[in-house]
């Protein structure tokens, strides 16, 4: 669960990490006040869950408290990453010297907690990364031990700052620790910390990503901190995987959803994980336009899986479906059969006339056949690829397209 | 005989009374696994299948011999079953829950490290060596996993379960067997990665030849072809990653945990670019590991 950038800061802040003076606004009156005890030049910052708001308007310095408003005001009404700009945070401005980075995370191939530290801030680390490795700094570390003084003092030697500072770095790359491990953090970056003309040390933009996972025993600091829980999505959720979600979300045994809309012709019912990868890909790779895609998996039950095969059935655009899935060993083949004629029957589709495909094998494949068999739908078992069985797909739909008949 | 399991592998379930695990206990025990014992606490004195059920792992390998075991507990109490095996002596844990916080994950594997013992998952649905023995619920009831694993030459890793099972089927069904199956689990830290799990297949001489199920997300893929180039690895690789559309749709998560791309990084066009360069055979469609398959079987 990604936070909000004020929301990352009022974790950093009650840390001790020092954060620029500011304010959450959700009117142009709030941050006009802001702005009048400031007195200075501010900025005002768009809090929203998408990366790269600055390259869209998501981040205006205003050098005069009277044009706040005015800005504030357009900014609330403008949308980043597809989602509407509900609030800002309003901070005084900082005069920067110099921009460093500060983040933890794991790392996936050590399969350890990892520090790094860069005497580049304030750009994407993958690009600093990519074009000045040499000044990205890593230090992998023990789960047990946490992060220890001594390894924070050799990380920022390498940010080679001046007089006292070193020891504040150090003092920040502690505390930093400290929040991630507490949080069950997946990420914490300060990015830029900045060093001012003051000569201090502050966080100017922060970020912070809870893991899913953990959220179990963090219910309580999130509250703390007047955190509320809610789903990651890289853009807001259509109305038609909001259903979907809703039908996986009522019945707790196996998985019949995880869907993600798109705007093609052929409905999409497969699975499982890997399985629904691969198919994708199949069915793109031969030139076909799905329609959503989903997963079909963990033994999910007749009932799920009918719910889900109606609202794709039912999907506006749709000219036809295809069922196909992995070999399964813990689903059933008959039930994703069931699913499939239940939902076609109710809606008065005639199975027979209806451009639809099923390739799934496994348990209870033989009974699963014999329905499809019964209401005459084409089926293929494990002797045909699921590659095989995706080109077909295409294939089925073109011809319909072609004959220019809609079920 | 193939690797991690063998004739010697005998198996305890911790959380053997759950709803998941009482069916992949029986699908072990009609493979021919020997299932000794399982734990749950507060049950013991029970019988699941015929398998005693004990407290605690001590308890169960006072009774019974025992070098594997198969986690099947909910997430909060993953790390300390976990730790409660490695601690009591067990050289394989296979970890089948899933949705364990990363920071339990990471312990698990460092305890592990530090005694000597290999870990399989999380979220792993464990593993088949056909003929032999299988651990978790890889390839469902008996009938079902004589009918996708069958004897051989070819070791299959895995990133899906379900795919493990879909692509040792298309080799089975034109009569090519494995030597191994291992479905390495799904989530972004593992405790066995393709790289980890190599060294041992390639000292292994039952295994010709490796298939590889890949997906978006993570290093694995990028590691695992730095470990073949810069090992001069000796058998033939073949790889299928799954999932390229995931490319044009950074930060959505698709599938499993691990499955999500962040511009070049996870991206499966720089998987692919990698593996190639290394030396594998990266295949653009999941049925042409066969053909590919066959071509490094018929030069052996």
């Amino acid at each position: 669960m990604r936070l909000y950038e004020f929301e990352s800061k009022k974790i950093l802040s009650s840390h001790g990490i020092p954060v620029p003076r500011g304010r959450v606004a959700a009117t142009p009156q709030e941050a006009g006040v802001f702005a009048q005890e400031v007195k200075g030049p501010v900025v005002l910052k768009a809090q929203v869950l998408a990366t790269g708001r600055g390259k869209v308007g998501g981040v205006r310095f205003v050098q005069s408290p009277r044009e706040v408003k005015k800005i504030a005001s357009a900014m609330l009404q403008t949308q980043i990453g597809g989602y509407p700009v509900e609030s800002l945070l309003i901070e005084e401005k900082i005069d920067i010297k110099q921009e460093l980075y500060l983040g933890a995370t794991y790392d996936e191939v050590k399969k350890t907690p990892l520090i790094i530290s860069s005497s580049l801030g304030g750009v994407d680390l993958n690009e600093v990364s990519r074009q000045h490795p040499e000044k990205i700094h890593k230090s992998f570390f023990s789960s047990f031990m946490g992060l220890q003084p001594y390894k924070a003092w050799h990380l920022v030697q390498n940010l080679k700052l001046p007089g006292k500072l070193p020891w504040t770095a150090q003092a920040i790359l502690l505390k930093l620790w400290q929040i991630f491990s507490q949080f069950d953090a997946v990420l914490v970056e300060i990015n830029p910390l900045v060093l001012t003309r003051g000569d201090e040390l502050v966080a100017l933009d922060a970020h912070i990503e809870i893991e899913d996972d953990a959220l179990f025993r963090q219910k309580e600091r999130l509250k703390k901190f007047q955190i509320e829980e809610r789903e990651d999505k890289a853009r807001p959720p259509t109305q038609f995987e909001i259903e979907a979600a809703r039908i996986d979300r009522a019945d707790y045994r196996g998985v019949a959803g995880r869907v993600t809309e798109f705007d093609g012709d052929l409905g999409l019912l497969i699975g499982a994980g890997g399985g629904s990868l691969t198919t994708f890909d199949a069915i793109l790779r031969h030139g076909g336009k799905p329609a959503n895609y989903c997963e079909v998996g963990g033994n999910a039950p007749v009932s799920k899986i009918y719910k889900l095969a109606k609202l794709i059935l039912s999907k506006p655009g749709v000219k036809g479906i295809a069922v196909i899935t992995n070999v399964y060993s813990n689903s059933r083949v008959d039930f994703v059969a069931r699913g499939l004629i239940k939902a076609m029957v109710e809606l008065g589709i005639d199975p027979k006339s209806y451009p639809v495909l099923f390739r799934s094998a496994g348990a209870f494949e033989q009974e699963g056949y014999a329905i499809l068999k019964k209401y005459g739908v084409r089926y293929y078992d494990r002797s045909t690829s699921m590659d095989e069985a995706a080109r077909l797909a295409v294939q089925m739909i073109k011809k319909e397209s072609q004959i220019g008949h809609t079920g | 005989m193939a690797i991690l399991v063998d004739s010697s592998t005998k198996v305890i379930v911790q959380g053997i009374t759950g709803r998941e695990a009482v069916t992949f206990t029986k699908g072990m025990l009609d493979y021919g696994t020997r299932v000794v014992a399982g734990v749950t606490p507060g049950k013991e004195g029970r019988k699941i299948h015929g398998v005693p059920v004990y407290n605690c792992v001590e308890s169960a390998l006072k009774d019974h011999e025992a070098n594997t075991s198969i986690v099947s507990v909910p997430p909060k109490f993953a790390r300390d079953a976990t730790f409660e095996a490695i601690d009591a002596g067990i050289e394989l844990v296979n970890v089948f829950t899933e949705r364990i916080p990363r920071a339990d994950v990471v312990q698990m594997i460092e305890f592990a490290r530090q005694k000597g013992v290999r870990i399989v998952g999380p979220n792993s649905l464990g593993m088949v060596s056909p003929g032999k023995v299988k651990l978790g619920p890889a390839g469902g009831p008996l009938s079902e996993c004589n009918r996708a694993f069958t004897p051989g030459n070819v070791a299959v890793l895995s990133r899906s379960g379900g795919m493990l099972t879909e692509t040792c089927s298309l080799l089975s069904v034109n009569g090519i067997g494995q030597s191994i199956a291992i479905n390495i689990g799904g989530d972004p830290i593992v405790g066995s990665t393709f790289f980890d799990l190599l060294p041992l297949l390639e000292d292994d001489p039952e295994t010709k030849a490796i298939v590889l199920f890949c997906e978006p997300g993570t290093f694995q893929e990028e590691e695992t072809a730095r470990f073949v180039k810069e090992t001069s690895y000796s058998k033939m690789i073949v790889a299928f990653i799954a999932g390229s559309f995931v490319d044009t749709m950074p930060g959505m998560r698709f599938g499993h945990a691990a499955v999500i791309v962040h511009g070049d990084s996870g991206a499966t066009r720089t998987k692919a670019k990698v593996m190639r360069e290394a030396g594998i055979m990266v295949v653009d469609f999941h049925s042409q590991i066969l053909a590919a398959v066959k071509k490094i079987l018929n030069q052996n």
